[in-house]
């Protein structure tokens, strides 16, 4: 029996759909990434499934409770990171843990052996005693997943964990839940960032306004859209079609030009030692480029790919708004405009920040 | 890894963790503990919350106290303080506000809500803590007014009957702040939601002058004011007078208001999700 089961869950908030419908599971042990642009209905998903909004339809599961049902029950054995940082201000990291274990009725005793434990397990023993008002981001974050760890759940629940994080926290924040995952804990993500989902889970669900619109494992997904991306940059517009016919043979999927004409991306399997072979056959055609480049899929290829349009920032439940990452690059590019913006003609800056994180995250 | 299987994954027979009723009074106790620790880390707000009501009480004894006359009472301070009391309690009870705004607006609400605590002990917890924020800043308030040469002229039970209603009124407004705080979407929303209308309410009253001195088609408004009712329950008790109906009437609305807005705040607290 899956730890995890959603059944056809549908939620409007006034006239705007926020779920049509979605229907998912979670077998025990596994990582569930559900990825979607902002707005796509992922935390109502999950809002749903931790008991803290009432679905118009369908029924949730935990554990084989309904949670609908018997949600104080449903309650005892989830774990909930939301997409913010949940922590008291005022209090420090050891009571702001012995506090929710005092709420998940542990004795005294034990709320305090269980809180410095975590303390330790997550690097923050150090910390611990002081006010988590001077607290980086990342330490935060971590704070805030020991708290949902506290009672040992049986399934835990991140909304967006590494929303609004820099490079180097974002990593920790990957590296800790990769921790989790390896000790089996059953744990439902969600994500903005196909690279993380990819990175951290076993399946992805890919949510656009409110309908699940593919499903499988990492490797089936990028075999559907093509996980890396071959980018031509022309000289004039005009060439588009021509480096389509010239390259079009490396792709596994709809190439795709920007708006702008300038930039043409074509999804491939594998997108090693595809750079030089691309030039030489450009060349060999006579085709001005400013650049040849590869990289990874963003969600936006994902959704193009599975859509045919870019992924958008709906309103439909208005709490899917990372604002509170403004610091932050990474955290805000899929962001970057309003909805149909011609979003992908930014295409180059997003590689750019890409890369970036990737850089910084590997050197960390 | 022996140490993340240990510290992070249990048997799912641990999972039962006991809830009901007779969680009610440890969950709210542990929920006020985390707001009176704040509290005492951040003074400051606590001396803002005493210096209002000390200005107050300045402002009116020494500035508008020589034009204001009170029929009944040869000393005005023994007409105003009872008044001044009451609205510095009622006053403190926005802390409710903007408290459970901040909670919202930081997820820590989503956090609580999804744990299985007793759910309503969240607003128990938090109203109960504001009674004892207020009851600091009752004290110090209390000493001023000694200081400026108020006396409780009635019997200690007066006195005490008077203090005890000042406070059940100001906890029954802290649902009302309760529901304002769960509805409004940020702090500084819940900062004036909280406030404003508690200007009116205070200031058309009998707190600080007499009604039959107001225009007469403002006169009835300010009589009916619950904030008048208590106003003149408590006056009448801490100056050693006969309350009469004042007194009941006074506790009928208490209750009443805590009644119906202990209702809607607990619904509301039941769907509140941060943003």
């Amino acid at each position: 029996m899956p730890a995890v089961i959603a059944e056809g869950l549908v939620k409007s908030f006034g006239n705007t759909k926020a779920l049509c419908g979605v229907d998912f599971d979670v077998e025990r042990g596994q990582i569930l990434g559900v990825l979607g642009p902002n707005g796509a209905g992922k935390t109502t998903a999950v809002r749903i499934l931790t008991t803290l909004l009432r679905p118009d339809a369908g029924r949730a599961e935990i554990d084989g409770i309904d949670v609908l049902e018997e949600p104080q029950r449903a309650r005892a054995r989830i774990g909930l990171t939301g997409q913010y940082a949940a922590v008291d201000e005022s209090l420090s990291g050891h009571e702001n843990l012995e506090h929710v274990a005092r709420l998940y009725h542990m004795g005294t005793a034990v709320a305090r052996e269980r809180a410095t434990e975590l303390l330790e397990r997550f690097d923050l023993l150090d910390a611990g005693s002081r006010v988590v008002k001077g607290y980086s981001g990342g330490m935060r974050r971590r704070l805030d997943i020991a708290m949902s760890l506290i009672a040992r759940p049986s399934v835990l629940f991140l909304d967006e964990p590494t929303t609004g994080l820099d490079p180097r926290s974002r990593q920790s924040v990957w590296a800790l839940i990769d921790e989790l995952v390896r000790g089996g804990t059953t744990t439902l993500l969600t994500t903005q960032y196909l690279d993380e989902a990819d990175r951290l889970a076993d399946d992805i669900v890919v949510i656009d306004r409110g309908r699940a619109i593919a499903r499988g494992s990492s490797e089936e997904l990028k075999q559907q859209i093509g996980g890396e991306l071959i980018e031509v940059e022309l000289e004039d517009p005009g060439d588009a079609q021509r480096v389509i016919d010239v390259l079009g043979h490396h792709a596994c999927g709809d190439p795709h030009v920007a708006d702008d004409g300038r930039t043409v991306s074509l999804p491939v399997f594998r997108v090693e030692g595809l750079v030089p072979v691309a030039v030489r056959e450009l060349d060999t055609a006579a085709i001005a480029v400013h650049d040849v480049a590869a990289r990874r899929a963003t969600l936006d290829d994902v959704f193009f790919a599975l859509t045919g349009h870019a992924a958008e920032e709906g309103s439909t439940d208005g709490q899917d708004n990372g604002a509170d990452g403004s610091d932050d690059g990474a955290a805000d590019r899929s962001q970057a405009g309003g909805p149909g913006d011609g979003r992908a003609a930014s295409g180059g800056d997003q590689v750019v920040v890409e890369e970036a994180v990737l850089q910084e995250t590997e050197r960390s | 890894m022996t140490t993340v299987d240990e510290v992070l994954l249990t048997p799912a027979a641990e999972h039962d963790v006991p809830t009901g009723r007779m969680w009610l009074l440890h969950d709210s106790w542990t929920e006020a503990l985390r707001h009176l620790r704040a509290m005492r880390r951040s003074p400051e707000l606590l001396m803002y919350a005493t210096i209002q009501p000390i200005m107050f009480v300045v402002l009116f004894v020494y500035v508008f106290g020589g034009a204001i006359t009170a029929p009944g009472y040869s000393d005005y301070k023994q007409y105003l303080l009872p008044g001044i009391f009451a609205q510095t309690v009622l006053f403190n009870s926005s802390f409710t506000a903007v408290g459970l705004a901040d909670d919202l607006t930081k997820g820590i609400i989503d956090r609580l809500r999804s744990l299985p605590m007793y759910q309503e002990a969240v607003l128990v917890g938090r109203t109960f803590s504001d009674v004892v924020r207020n009851l600091l800043t009752f004290t110090v308030m209390l000493g001023v007014a000694f200081a400026v040469g108020f006396r409780i002229e009635g019997t200690m039970a007066q006195a005490v009957s008077a203090t005890v209603l000042l406070f059940a009124f100001s906890y029954a407004f802290s649902w009302i702040q309760a529901l304002v705080g769960l509805s409004v979407g940020s702090v500084e929303a819940a900062n004036s939601a909280s406030f404003i209308w508690m200007f009116p309410l205070t200031f058309v009253s009998s707190a600080f002058v007499p009604v039959e001195t107001m225009p007469g088609w403002l006169q009835p408004i300010a009589e009916h004011n619950p904030f008048t009712i208590v106003t003149n329950a408590t006056r009448a008790l801490y100056n050693g007078r006969d309350p009469g109906s004042d007194l009941w009437l006074a506790w009928a609305w208490a209750i009443g208001i805590a009644l119906v807005f202990g209702l809607l705040a607990t619904r509301k607290f039941a769907s509140a999700t941060g943003k």
